[in-house]
Order: structure tokens, then sequence, then C-alpha cells
């Protein structure tokens, strides 16, 4: 017999500490199979923020810097200097990516660093306690906005992957949803290609992942796709929004 | 004969790997791995059509497919 | 090689490329702007890196990263500049990475004033960032002094795995004195350089060889084991206690009636004070302190001498290295301080003054 899935060699044999269903693994997974698929083991380094993936160095089988709240694109840049023969990574989640690592990633973005970042956005602060988030949803209850996100008095969501499509430099810019298989075979393509982009060294290579918090939701992890799908995509459209690769880019469902 | 077997070690009963299955085939295990979780496991091995649905949506990358 | 007239925030970064620094980023600062200004010039001149980074707290993490990749990394700023970096250089110390970060000093607090001061030794020497940890601070009191202390900044990260802070100031940065430099290191020498790390960075894995798993961390949550790893970077910082002090005596002799402790620029005022005062008959000791941590408590109490009765600290602050110089002392004899803030540089004239009153 013939083994056609199993864990990737690039992810250690550390289980994960996410909670039951938080699709954190899965993009974990995506990202380790497209590193594996390239044969970048090797020549591979990923940068973790801080948040529910804080220990994600743990988790990928090659070198990994644990960054400082929101630096993680900054770390990447300077390991990418200083190796130019590596090939880098951040993954970042939505209070580390969009709020307190604005700068850093719209900078990095900017310059065209050689660099992939994997962004996922679940709508809401996880790892302490379901606080709201620069992602979180007009009139979503979370600790931190106990009546609902008010948009007068808060702003709207930010919308990463339209804010960096806006800057000249990046090479390829999709979001993706990991809500169902189907939408995780779309994801695996555009991580891979993100991947592939990042070997070629072409430049700069931003996925957002809309993903789900169970756990700070409040709702089973199978029901929580659907929450996801019902109210995070109307707002967080999925499609490639730049892609210097390919000639005609579909752009994202208005 | 196409087979998924799920690692208890890795599994914690996210459910997401039976909510996939299109054969139906996978459920919630009687037994409890260390962590406490009532793990998923394949009751209906010879049913088993390898579509990879379930190592697909499994977080944990508990799942192993052969075929 | 012949002298070079030169101004210190030049001179240190030749003194750094030469030392093998390729990798510099950094953020406009004043008045540190001509050493950006000079690494933006000379870095693409020797195929190395010069990022003008978003941020100082951008700038810093980007040395976090070259650091971690294990080569030879420097970053700049002045007070305000290095407040922000604090948060990545607490994060270097504890993922005990090398880099060297350069402190052109100004006035403070706040954004202050552009002028030259002394006010970061307690930023720069008790702390600054986070958690326990130490920098090892360097400060210069000449333009050559200042290009001299690059090399040693970077030998001396390199074999502790530990950030150090070169604690220089608005004047000596400005001011122009002639400069002597090492000979620039080869290219196989600075090849050699960036694989000496290779045991624990972030590398590639050469062909054939077994995978490796390098984490740069400074996170721990089980709290044996974190404080396994602060007992073992202070056991590190006892090593660096024992071997690495270094001060300079000036006109230190049993004749000394007065005994001046003064760093930096400071210093400098303080001997041209002690020339006239020896024209007088007066005999005043100086110790300088050139390492601010590790403190050289040990060379101040051999310095006291029979005839001494007081100890004198100038500073161009309000006395942050007082505690260091009265814990040296430990009451042996009477401790004063003077000194100036606002980023006024005190005058001989001045320091003369305070001294005559002493005899």
């Amino acid at each position: 017999m013939e083994v056609i899935a199993r864990r990737p060699e690039t992810l250690t044999k550390t289980p994960f500490t996410y909670c039951p269903g938080c699709l954190h693994g899965v993009a974990h997974r995506l990202i380790a199979e497209a590193i594996e698929e390239n044969g970048l083991i090797n020549q591979m380094a990923g940068v973790a923020p801080v948040g529910c993936s804080v220990f994600a160095y743990k988790f990928f089988n090659f070198d990994m810097a644990e960054a400082a709240h929101g630096r993680a694109p900054a770390v990447a840049t300077g390991m990418k200097r200083a190796r130019p023969d590596m090939h880098v990574f951040t993954y970042q989640g939505d209070g580390d990516l969009a709020a307190i690592g604005t700068a850093e990633i719209v900078h990095a973005a900017n310059r065209g660093e050689k660099l992939s970042v994997f962004f996922v956005n679940n709508a809401i602060y996880g790892m302490t306690g379901g606080q709201m988030a620069p992602t979180t949803l007009p009139d979503m209850k979370t600790t931190t906005s106990p009546y609902g996100r008010n948009v007068e008095d808060i702003g709207y969501p930010i919308r990463m992957c339209e804010l960096l499509s806006t800057l000249v430099a990046p090479y390829y810019v999709e979001r993706v949803s990991l809500l169902s298989p189907a939408e995780i075979i779309k994801a695996k393509k555009a991580v891979g290609k993100a991947i592939q982009y990042n070997r070629e060294n072409r430049g700069f290579t931003f996925i957002e992942f809309v993903s789900t918090c169970p756990t700070n939701w409040g709702i089973d992890p199978v029901k929580s796709r659907d929450w996801a799908r019902d109210n995070m995509l109307p707002f967080f459209k999925v499609g490639c929004f730049r892609d210097k690769g390919e000639e005609n880019v579909q752009g994202v469902e208005k | 004969m196409p087979k998924m077997t799920v690692d208890p070690y890795y599994c914690k009963g996210c459910g997401l790997c039976i909510a996939a299955c299109p054969k139906k085939i996978i459920r919630f295990s009687e037994n409890i791995n260390e962590k406490g979780y009532h793990y998923a496991e394949c009751y209906k091995q010879e049913e088993c059509i390898a579509c990879k649905m379930c190592y697909m949506t499994c977080p944990d990358v508990a799942i192993k497919v052969e075929k | 090689m012949a002298k070079i007239l030169m101004k210190g925030n030049e001179a240190v970064a030749e003194a750094a490329i030469r030392s093998g620094c390729r990798l510099y980023f950094a953020y406009p600062i004043t008045p540190q702007s001509e050493l950006i200004e000079y690494m933006a010039k000379m870095m693409p001149k020797v195929g190395g890196t010069f990022l003008q980074a978003e941020s100082e707290v951008a700038a810093i993490n980007m040395v976090y990263g070259a650091a971690g990749a294990g080569k030879r990394v420097m970053t700049s700023s002045s007070s305000p500049g290095i407040s922000l970096k604090q948060e990545g250089i607490s994060y270097i110390a504890g993922a005990e990475l090398p880099a060297v970060i350069v402190n052109v000093q100004r006035g403070g607090p706040g954004l202050g004033d552009i002028q030259p001061a002394q006010a970061d030794y307690f930023q720069a020497v008790k702390g600054g960032g986070h958690g326990d940890y130490h920098l090892i601070v360097l400060a210069p009191n000449s333009v050559q002094e200042f290009a001299d202390m690059a090399s040693d900044a970077f030998d001396l990260a390199d074999k502790y795995r530990n950030p150090v802070m070169i604690l220089s100031d608005g004047m000596l940065g400005q001011m122009m004195e002639p400069v002597e430099f090492k000979p620039a290191k080869t290219q196989e020498e600075i090849n050699t350089l960036g694989e000496q790390h290779t045991a624990w960075c972030i590398c590639p894995n050469a062909d054939g060889d077994a995978k490796h798993h390098h984490e740069i961390n400074s996170l721990e949550l089980d709290p044996s084991v974190l404080e396994k790893h602060v007992n073992h970077m202070y056991e590190k910082y006892a090593v660096v206690e024992k071997n690495e002090v270094r001060c300079e005596t000036y006109n230190v002799s049993d004749d000394n009636e007065v005994l001046c402790v003064a760093w930096g620029s400071a210093s400098r005022i303080v001997k041209s004070a002690i020339n006239e005062l020896k024209k007088e008959g007066k005999s005043v000791g100086l110790i300088r302190p050139i390492t601010l941590w590790p403190y050289p408590y040990e060379a101040i109490v051999k310095a006291i001498g029979p005839k001494v009765r007081q100890v004198y600290v100038f500073e161009l602050n309000t006395g942050q290295m007082l505690d260091d110089v009265k814990i040296a002392v430990e009451g042996r004899v009477p401790v004063k301080f003077w000194g100036k803030v606002g980023g006024i540089v005190f005058t001989p004239a001045e320091i003369q003054e305070k001294l005559e009153a002493c005899f």
C-alpha cells in the first residue's frame, strides 16, 4: 500500500498547542507541505508571532525565530538580508499583523522584501482570551467589545489584502478560506504558489487565511466554519488581489 | 485497499474529519487518548475511498491515508 | 596608516565596516545622522546591507533577525530612538544574540534637545528594557576611541553572545578629530566570522548534513526552565565582570587630595581642569570608567590614595553614575557630585572652581 497523505517531514513531531478544531493547524500543514514539495527544508526559516501561534517555532521542522509582538516582518527582513540564500516566511495572526505590527507589515510589503507572509484572520484575539481584534466584525461581541464592535467609536475592520494591494511592490496577494475541504484545496494552491515564488526570490508574497476561533466565538468547530462563512466571507472576500506571475488575475468578486 | 488511520497521540476530537467524510465512516472512539479526548476512528475501513477529505480538514495533522 | 580627520559618527561607522559588519539597520535621528548617512554611502560599496527602517522599533527587530542568522550587525540612534529600541534589546539579550548598538546621546527626557548629554546612563547600565539582563556598555571619550570600540564591541558581542552598546554622545558624534583605523578585515575573515555561530543560528543545512532545528527565542513558559536560562545568563555576566572591566587612570598618585570619577565626554573636561590645578600644585586624580557595565568598582577603590579627602563625580546628567561610585567607595571618603543637564556642557573653568573648593 502506498501512503498518499501523511504528516509532512517539515513539521516536527510536537503536537500543536491549539484548541480542538482550530484551523491554525490546517494553515501550518499547508505551509509545511508547500515547503516540502518545493524541496526547501534545508534552506527554509520561519518567524513566529505573538498570539496563539507563538509556539509555531516548535512545530516547523527547520530553523525558526520567535519575534516580538507584530515585529515578525522586520525580523524576517533582517534574516533574509543576512542570509539571502535562505527562504524566509512569517506566520502572524490578526492582532499581531493588523494592529501592533501594522507599520512592519506595510513597510516590508512596500519594500518588496523577498518573504512570504501567512496571515491568519479569525476576527479575534485568541490567546489572551477573545478580545477585539482589528479584524473583528461590526457589532461582533468580544470580551473588550461586550456590546458589539461599535464602528462609530472604534472603526471598521481592516482588510489587509486590500490595503497591501494599494502598494506597488507586493508580488502576490491572495485571500483564501479554510472552511471546508474544497476551500482548503484552493488554499493549498495559493500557499504553494507563494512558496514557489519565494523559492524563486520573486518578491513579497502575502496569503490571508479566513479562519475560525471555536473557543472564543463559543461555537463548536464544525458550526464555527458556518459562522465564518456567513459573517466573515461577505466582509473578507476571498480572491487573488495581485499576482505578478500571472497575466490575467481574476480579482475579488465584487 | 484504501485506508485512513488517526493517530490518537495528535487527535483532539474536534470532529472536523467526521463532518468532512463523504462516506460517513468516521466516528468518535469510545476510548480516550492521554489528553482525555475521544479521538476519531474509522469504523468501516472497507468503505474508505481514500479521498483525503479527512486528512485535508484535520487541524492536527493526525491522519494518514493509504491506497 | 595615516590619520584622517573625521567626525565621531563617521569614524565609528567606518570602523564597524572594517570590523566585518555588513548589515546595518537604522532610522534617522539627530545627532547621529552622519552615522546612518555614512553607512548609506559605504555599505553598497562593500556589498553590505544598508536599510533605512520604518522606525527604530523595526530597525532593532531587523537586527534581531540578522543577529539570529549569526552575522555581524549594527544599529545606531540617539536617546529617544534608543528608548524605542528597548523592547528589541531585551529580546536580543534574552535570546543571547550578538549585536552592536550605538547611542549618540542627546538631552532628555522626552524629546529633550539635540545637544550632548549623558542622561542615558541608567537606561544603558541599569536595564532599559524589561527583565533581568545586562548590556556590555562601552563609553568612548575621543573620536579615536569611539572608532576603536566598534571592533571591540563586535568581538565582545560574538564572544559572549550578548548585545553591546557604545554609549557616546552628541559631542563625540559631531566633533572632528584625527583617527587612525585598524586594517579592514579581509573577505575571507568576514566569511569565517559569518559562519562562527552556525551551531545555533538560523542557517541552511549543508547537503548531507543531519537536519537541524535551531530556535531563536526568548520565550519560556516553564518557570523552572526560564529560571535556569536567566541563571545561565548571569553566570555568563559573572565571567564578563571578571574579564572585561576597563578603565583609564589619569594623574592618580599617592599625592592626590581629590579623586574625580567621570566618563565619556565629561572626562575630557575634567582632565583639562586637573591639568590646570596641577600648575597650582594641587593634586587631583581621575578614574574614567571605559566599560560602564561591567563597572570598575575595584579600580576606584584602589585609586583612593592615602591623602584623598574627597571623591568628586562629574557628569552631564543629574548624577546617574553617582550610586555606582558610592557602591565602590563604601563610605571610605565623602562622595560629591556636580553636573550640568539639558544638553549644556560644563567648562574646564567650572570644574576647576568646584575642585579648588575642596582644597
